[in-house]
């Protein structure tokens, strides 16, 4: 009974991580439609300059909003730069729906090749000062530990911050507003192309902070997070790719999922066992749990 | 004037769907422009609020030239355009979409005063504001797409078919709501319709084009006691 609660807290703070990615590649699928390959590259960038941010100031608690910072800068220097040049050159083009998701791979790629470059192709250390060792409860050590519960409450205070401000402020309305209907929300003097670029941003920190939370528990390398971008993918597919809580549920959906096929199948399977919830979901629900039926009215 | 629209054409692709229009309304004036399917309405009205580029000619509004600028622009000058089909945002509830109307303003008093008076106007709107848009039956969705523009302000209102689909006891709704508010706040509207009887009702002056082209325009009395245009253009 123990294993199966310790599998379920672990399964919420690797859940949490996937939720932050999720969170990301949903923020930009909502305001620009596309699927962004490229976040794991941003989030790996962010991750760099966190980890060059913690060998300066040797405190990692002042390198994670760096990096979460670092992630919403790079991400709207995507957008502005990249992506809504080529989506406006690429209006009414057969290559129209195609070309934007092509250039995110792209831009992992040449981000992927730049941190190859700048820090080598090694495998760094971005340590937290909390212990991975898990807690003690009474003799027998549990394998949640305070770097576990960090990222959980990490990942609930951001989550907590978005849902505010996409409930209660006005750039939460104008955020929703855009995503839904952009040309409605022109008319209603709703500066989109601005709206769609802090959009991208919420996206660069979420998958920012996802990147700085889950590396002290590996390590850093140029691809070091492209799993982690395929979980988020899959927890937003879970989560219907458009809510923001479906997201959110999706990676603690597939976090509490891996523990228990790690757990109780064993490691090798993870990974392909992600693919195989990611079919069945689209088989079953293709628009997700937390999708709409039917389609969306354009 | 308020409103001159000079020469103008607009283009999609090869299509020429607004050609050589010309037009100019004083303001205050509610003028209809009545047109059947395919005339252009939509096209010049999408011009007029920014959304589409034109190919040549001019439309200024109070002396200022209104092509080439942006709608989320041209919102903050006053010209404030409901489109075609019911534009609302389902996703959201009423209240939502109400407080769009006012997003970009600071003056948060007065878009209380603003919302009341949409809520005064349409109260079956304010038994809903906490549900979604897409509850709303076509004829609430039209008013809710009326109140959000009327909570910017607009000094000059364009309208695209609000009569579009909904059975006659709720345009007539509708229309007298328009011009209640015209009268009320002195607004220059220019509505866009292919019901020619229920906006000549309630509109000073109409102008009927066809094929994007000027056809004729007058008043709205002599139009509608013109057997000629009656059985032509406007299909009563
Ligand atoms: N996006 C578009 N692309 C190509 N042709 C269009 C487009 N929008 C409208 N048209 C054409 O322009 C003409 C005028 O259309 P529209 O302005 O919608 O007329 P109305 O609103 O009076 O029914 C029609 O021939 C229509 O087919
Ligand atoms: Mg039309």
């Amino acid at each position: 009974m123990t294993t199966f609660f310790n599998t379920i807290l672990v399964g919420i703070s690797s859940g949490s991580i996937y939720a932050l990615m999720s969170l990301s590649l949903v923020l930009v699928w909502r305001s620009t439609r596309v699927v962004n390959f490229a976040a794991a590259g941003q989030a790996v960038l962010s991750t760099y300059l966190g980890y060059e941010a913690m060998s300066r100031l040797h405190n990692y608690w002042l390198s994670l909003p760096i990096a979460v910072i670092a992630g919403a800068l790079i991400s709207a220097i995507v957008e502005s730069f990249v992506m809504r040049p080529l989506a406006k050159r690429s209006k009414g083009s057969p290559v129209e729906s195609i070309a934007p998701v092509i250039a995110t791979l792209g831009i992992l790629g040449l981000i992927r090749g730049i941190a190859g470059l700048v820090w080598g192709n090694t495998f760094l250390q971005y340590t937290s000062p909390l212990s991975s060792k898990g807690f003690m409860i009474g003799h027998t050590t549990i394998p949640f530990s305070p770097l576990n519960a960090a990222i959980v409450i990490g990942a609930a205070i951001v989550l907590a911050f978005f849902a505010a401000i996409f409930r209660f402020t006005r750039l939460g309305l104008a955020l929703r507003a855009a995503s839904f209907q952009p040309e409605i929300s022109r008319l209603s003097g709703i500066r989109v192309d601005r709206i769609r670029t802090i959009g991208w941003a919420f996206a660069g920190a979420a998958g920012a902070l996802a990147g700085a939370l889950v590396t002290p528990t590996t390590y850093l390398s140029p691809n070091s997070l492209d799993l982690l971008l395929v979980s988020g993918f899959v927890a937003a597919v879970i989560g219907g790719l458009e809510s923001l809580i479906g997201a959110v549920v999706g990676g603690l959906v597939l976090g509490v999922g891996f523990a228990f096929i790690l757990q109780y199948i064993g490691s090798e399977v993870t990974f392909s066992a992600a693919f195989i919830i990611l079919i069945i979901v689209l088989f079953i629900r293709p628009q997700g749990i937390f999708g709409r039926g039917g389609s969306r009215e354009a | 004037m308020t409103l001159i629209v000079d020469h103008l054409r607009i283009q999609h692709g090869t299509i020429t769907a607004i050609d050589d229009l010309s037009f100019a309304i004083e303001p205050g004036e509610l003028v209809t422009i009545i047109g059947s399917n395919g005339a252009g309405k939509t096209t010049l009205l999408r011009a007029l609020s920014g959304l589409i580029p034109t190919a040549s000619g001019s439309a200024s509004w109070k002396g200022q030239s209104i092509l080439g600028r942006r709608a989320e622009d041209l919102v903050r000058s006053g010209i404030v355009h409901v489109s075609e089909g019911k534009a609302v945002i389902p996703e959201l509830t009423v209240a939502e979409n109400l407080e769009l109307g006012g997003i970009w303003r600071k003056d948060k008093t007065d878009i209380a005063l603003a919302t009341s008076e949409v809520l005064d106007l349409f109260p079956r709107l304010g038994e809903r504001m906490k549900q979604g848009a897409d509850t709303l039956s076509g004829g609430e969705r039209q008013m809710l797409a009326i109140g959000r523009a009327m909570i910017a302000r607009p000094d000059l209102l364009l309208l695209d078919e609000p009569s579009l689909g909904l059975a006659p006891l709720v345009i007539e709704q509708i229309f007298s709501a328009i011009d209640a508010l015209r009268q009320r706040l002195g607004l220059t509207v220019v509505l866009v319709e292919q019901n020619a009887i229920s906006a000549l009702g309630i509109a000073d002056r109409g102008i009927i084009i066809n094929l994007g082209k000027f056809v004729t325009s007058g008043s709205s009395a002599s139009l509608m006691s013109d057997p000629t245009l009656r059985a032509a253009y406007l299909g009563f």
